[in-house]
C-alpha cells in the first residue's frame, strides 16, 4: 500500500494505483473526460489537472494517468488548477462549441463562453472509441489520424473498415455521441431485441431482465457476450465495483428436495401472426396486446408515450377483442380477462391521446368486482363500442379519409351493417392460451389438462387448487385464464395448501399398496418386470419377490400380472372388486 | 336384428385418475347418454385382471369397458401399456369360447374428455344392441358340449 495526501487528507492505495483513484476513494471530485474504468488511462482531454507538490516546487499533472506515490502531496483545487483548467475548458468549447458534456463541464467552471474562434466539431479527440475498439473489442477499427489541428478519428485510410463487427462499442464510451457507425462499417449493427419490451426496445448483452426481476440482478447473455464468444472486450468485469462478474460460470442443474410443489407456469398470449387477416407483422401499427402493454407503461420503449411507429401521436385506435378466443378455429374457451384489458387499453389510450377509440367486441364480459363499474367509465369517456368482431385490417383504400390509415372491416351485429373505421393504431386483445410446454410440465407433475389444455384442478369447486396428485397444487393462469387478484387467490390458497402438508412433516401413503403373499408367490419375477417404480425386489434365497412399501405408488399392475395370485393390492382386493361386480350385477340374467 | 328394447350391461373398469374422472365429468356437464354402464373405480387400467372382465361376463354383463389414461399419460407411467397388451390376449381366449371382440373395449379417455366417454358409452351400447345378450351359461354350456 502507498499512503499519500490528497487536499490534506491522507489515504491509502494499492500499489499501482493513479492518483485520480486515490482522489475517488477520498471521494474527492475531479472531472474527466478521456477516462474510462474498462480502459487503460490516456490523458487526453486534460480536465483532470491537478498540482503536485514537490520538494522543489510544485507542477500540473493530468491525475488519470499520473501514478500515486508515496509521501506523495496533492491539490486539486488550487488556484492554478482550476485556471488552467479553465483554459482547457476554453479551448474545448472553441472546438466543440455545441457539446453538451462540454458545455455542462465548462458551465460549472463558470464559463459562459469562449474567447478562441469556434469551430464546430463534435469529436473532442478523448480517444475512448479507439481504446474500447483496440483494447477492449481487439477490432482496431477506428484510429487517431493526422496530428495537430487536421487529427480526427476515423477507420483506416478514411475507408469503410473491413475489421468492425458493427458491435456499437464505440458509439456507446463516446462521450458526445458523435459516433456515426455507418462511416465506419457497411456492417448493419445487430440489435439486442429486449424480451421484456417485447423486441421494441434493445438491451445489452449484460442485462437485468426487467425492473422487478427476481433476483434483481444482471446476467449476462452468452449468445452475444463478445467476452463469451471470443474471449475479447471484458468490460462489464473491469466496472464491477463488487467484483461479481465471473465469465467462467456454467449453467448448473440443482436439485432441490421439496415436500410440496406449486404448479404456477401460466399462459401464453395468442400469437396474431396465426391470423394473418389482421396484419399482424406486416403492417408496423397493428401491436399485439403485450406490445401496447409495454408502449402504454411508463417504463417502457416510449416512456409510456403512445405514438406510432413513426413517433406521431395516434387520432384514431382500433381495439379488437377476442383474437384467437371464442374462436373455432383457434381456441374456444374465453380468455376472461381481455375484455378487461381491453377496456384498460381504451381507457389509457384516453388518456394519453386525443384519440377517437373503437372497441370492437363480441360480448362484453366485465365479469369482477367493480369492472361493470369501470365499463360504465370508459364508455363515459366517449370511446365508441361496436358489437361485432372485426373481420379483417386492411390498408386499400376506398375513400380519400381511408388513405395511408389502416381500416378495419367489421360488422356492426347491433346497427346490421358493415363498418370501415379508418383508424392509425390497432390493437389486438389476444387470448390467453396454454404454455406450450404445458404437455411435457403435465408429465413431470402428473397432471392432466382440462379441454383447451390449461391445467386440471381435481374438483372445479370443492378443489380448484389440488392438482389430483397429493402435494401437487396449481395457482393461476396455468389452470385456466385468470386476472391477476384470482391468481393471488389461487396462489395464496395453494401456499397454504403446501405449507400444511410441509407443516405436518409427514406424508400419509395411501392404504393402497401391493403385498406378495410368501407361500404363493412362485418367484417367477413377472411383477418385477411390471412394477413401473421397480418397487419389488427379489430375494434370491427364499426365491420370493417382495414389494418396498414405500416405493409401492399402488397402481397394481403387478397384482393383475401375477400368474400365482401371490401378488394382492390393499382396499383393491381381487375379491373386492368381485363382489363390486357381483354387485352391480345382482339380478342380471346370465 | 338389434333388439330395440334391449338394453345391455355394461361393467366399466375405470382408471381413477383419467376416465373415472371424465365420467363424472360426463354427469357433471349434464351430458346424455345411456344409462347402461355401471363403472368400478381401480388405480390403473394396468390393474384389470383378465379374471375381473371373465367375471363380468360370467355375472350377467353383456359387455365390459376398460377405459385408461391416453398412451403417454398413465399415471404410473406404464400401466396403460400392460393393459394395451393384456387386451388383445384376453378378446382371442374370449372369442375361442365363442364371445365376439366386441364385447369388451379398451378405450383410452382423459380426465377432460366427459364427451367422449359419453360418445364411448352410447357408441358401446348400440354395439352390444347389436350383438344382444350374451346369455353366458347357454354358450359356455353349448361350447363344452361340442367339446
Ligand atoms: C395483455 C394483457 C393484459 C393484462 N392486463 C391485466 C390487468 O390489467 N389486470 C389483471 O388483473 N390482469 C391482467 N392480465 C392477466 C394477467 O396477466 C394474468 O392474470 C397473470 O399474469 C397470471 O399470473 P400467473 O402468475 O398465473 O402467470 P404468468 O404471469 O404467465 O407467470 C407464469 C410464470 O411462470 C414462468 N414459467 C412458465 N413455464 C415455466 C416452466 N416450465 N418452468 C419455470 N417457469 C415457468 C413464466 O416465465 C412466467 O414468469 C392481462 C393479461 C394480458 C395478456
Ligand atoms: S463498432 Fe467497430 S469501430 Fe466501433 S468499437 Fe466496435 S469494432 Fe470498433
Ligand atoms: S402396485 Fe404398482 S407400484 Fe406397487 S409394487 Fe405393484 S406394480 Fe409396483
Ligand atoms: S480524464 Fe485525464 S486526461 Fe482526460
Ligand atoms: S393411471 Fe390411468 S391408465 Fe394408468
Amino acid at each position: 500500500m502507498i499512503s499519500l495526501t490528497i487536499d490534506g487528507q491522507v489515504v491509502e492505495v494499492e500499489d499501482g494505483s493513479t492518483v485520480l483513484q486515490a482522489a475517488r476513494k477520498l471521494e474527492i471530485q475531479i472531472p474527466t473526460l478521456c477516462t474510462h474504468k474498462a480502459l487503460l488511462p490516456y490523458g487526453a482531454c486534460r480536465v483532470c489537472l491537478v498540482e503536485i507538490e514537490g520538494s522543489r516546487g510544485s507542477w500540473l499533472e493530468t491525475s488519470c494517468t499520473f501514478p500515486a506515490q508515496e509521501g506523495l502531496v496533492v491539490n486539486t483545487t488550487s488556484d492554478r488548477v482550476l485556471r488552467t483548467r479553465k483554459i482547457v475548458l476554453e479551448l474545448m468549447l472553441a472546438r466543440c462549441p455545441e457539446v453538451e458534456v462540454v458545455k455542462e463541464l465548462a458551465a460549472e467552471m463558470g464559463l459562459e463562453d469562449t474567447r478562441f474562434p469556434k469551430k464546430g466539431e463534435d469529436c473532442i479527440l478523448c480517444g475512448l472509441c479507439v481504446r474500447v475498439c483496440g483494447e477492449k473489442m481487439n477490432a482496431g477499427a477506428v484510429h487517431f489520424v493526422n496530428r495537430g489541428t487536421g487529427k480526427a478519428v476515423e477507420p483506416p485510410y478514411d475507408r469503410h473498415s473491413a475489421v468492425c463487427m458493427a458491435c456499437g462499442a464505440c458509439e456507446v464510451v463516446c462521450p458526445t455521441g458523435c459516433v456515426d457507425l455507418s462511416k465506419i462499417t457497411t456492417h448493419q449493427p445487430r440489435p439486442i431485441p429486449s424480451e421484456f419490451d417485447e423486441g421494441l426496445s434493445s438491451r445489452g448483452s449484460i442485462y437485468v431482465p426487467f425492473a422487478q426481476a427476481v433476483p434483481n440482478t444482471p446476467v449476462i447473455d452468452k449468445d452475444t457476450c463478445i467476452r463469451l464468444l471470443n474471449g475479447d472486450c471484458g468490460a462489464c468485469q473491469a466496472f464491477c465495483e463488487a467484483d461479481a462478474i465471473d465469465y467462467d460460470q456454467e449453467d448448473t442443474i440443482e436439485e432441490v428436495d421439496v415436500g410440496a410443489v406449486i404448479v404456477a407456469t401460466g399462459f401464453k398470449l395468442f400469437d396474431s401472426k396465426l391470423i394473418n387477416r389482421y396484419g399482424y407483422g406486416k403492417f408496423d401499427n397493428v401491436l399485439s396486446a403485450m406490445e401496447f402493454e409495454r408502449i402504454s407503461h411508463a417504463s417502457g420503449p416510449t416512456l409510456g408515450k403512445v405514438i406510432m411507429k413513426d413517433g406521431r401521436s395516434p387520432q384514431a385506435v382500433a381495439i379488437l377483442h377476442c383474437i384467437g378466443s371464442r374462436d373455432e378455429n383457434y381456441h374456444e374457451h374465453c380468455s376472461r380477462v381481455c375484455c378487461m384489458y381491453s377496456l384498460k387499453f381504451a381507457h389509457l389510450v384516453k388518456e394519453k391521446t386525443d384519440a377517437e377509440v373503437y372497441n370492437l367486441y363480441i360480448d362484453m364480459r366485465a365479469f369482477g368486482k367493480g369492472y361493470e363499474e369501470f365499463y360504465k367509465r370508459v364508455l363515459g369517456e366517449g370511446v365508441h363500442f361496436i358489437r361485432g368482431k372485426a373481420a379483417d385490417v386492411t390498408d386499400v383504400s376506398e375513400t380519400p379519409e381511408e388513405k395511408g390509415k389502416l381500416i378495419v372491416v367489421a360488422e356492426d351485429t347491433l346497427l346490421g351493417v358493415t363498418r370501415r373505421l379508418p383508424v392509425d393504431m390497432v390493437i389486438l386483445s389476444g387470448a390467453l392460451t396454454p404454455s406450450p410446454d404445458s404437455a411435457d410440465v403435465g408429465r413431470v407433475f402428473s397432471l392432466g389438462c382440462s379441454q383447451g389444455g390449461f391445467f386440471l384442478e381435481r374438483h372445479p369447486k370443492l378443489a380448484p387448487v389440488d392438482s389430483m396428485s397429493d402435494g401437487i397444487f396449481l395457482a393461476g393462469a396455468c389452470q385456466g385464464p385468470k386476472d391477476i387478484p384470482d391468481s393471488v387467490a389461487q396462489g395464496a390458497a395453494a401456499a397454504a395448501g403446501a405449507l400444511s402438508l410441509i407443516d405436518k412433516g409427514k406424508v400419509v401413503i395411501e392404504p393402497i399398496t401391493a403385498e406378495i403373499i410368501e407361500d404363493r408367490c412362485a418367484g417367477c419375477q413377472l411383477c418385477i418386470a411390471n412394477c413401473p417404480y421397480a418397487a419389488i425386489e427379489y430375494d434370491k434365497e427364499k426365491n420370493i419377490s417382495v414389494v418396498t412399501e414405500e416405493l409401492c405408488k399402488g397402481c397394481g399392475t403387478c397384482v393383475a400380472g401375477c400368474p400365482s395370485g401371490a401378488a394382492h393390492q390393499k382396499n383393491f382386493e381381487d375379491e373386492q372388486i368381485f363382489s363390486e361386480i357381483e354387485g352391480i350385477l345382482t339380478g342380471s340374467e346370465v | 336384428m338389434a333388439d330395440q328394447q334391449f338394453e345391455p350391461k355394461i361393467v366399466g373398469f375405470l382408471c381413477r385418475w383419467c376416465s373415472y374422472t371424465g365420467a363424472d365429468l360426463a354427469g357433471t356437464s349434464r351430458m346424455q347418454y345411456p344409462p347402461t354402464l355401471t363403472g368400478i373405480r381401480v388405480m390403473c387400467s394396468g390393474r384389470v385382471d383378465p379374471t375381473f372382465v371373465v367375471k363380468a361376463l360370467k355375472e350377467g354383463a353383456d359387455g365390459v369397458l376398460i377405459a385408461g389414461c391416453h398412451p403417454g399419460d398413465c399415471h404410473y407411467s406404464e400401466g396403460n401399456y400392460k393393459a394395451m397388451r393384456r387386451h388383445p390376449m384376453l378378446a382371442n381366449l374370449l372369442e375361442q369360447f365363442g364371445i365376439e371382440r366386441g364385447r369388451v373395449r379398451l378405450e383410452w379417455i382423459s380426465a377432460s374428455e366427459g364427451e367422449l366417454f359419453a360418445e364411448v358409452v352410447t357408441d358401446f351400447t348400440e354395439q352390444l344392441q347389436e350383438l344382444g345378450p350374451l346369455n353366458w351359461n347357454q354358450r359356455i354350456e353349448a361350447d363344452c358340449e361340442t367339446v
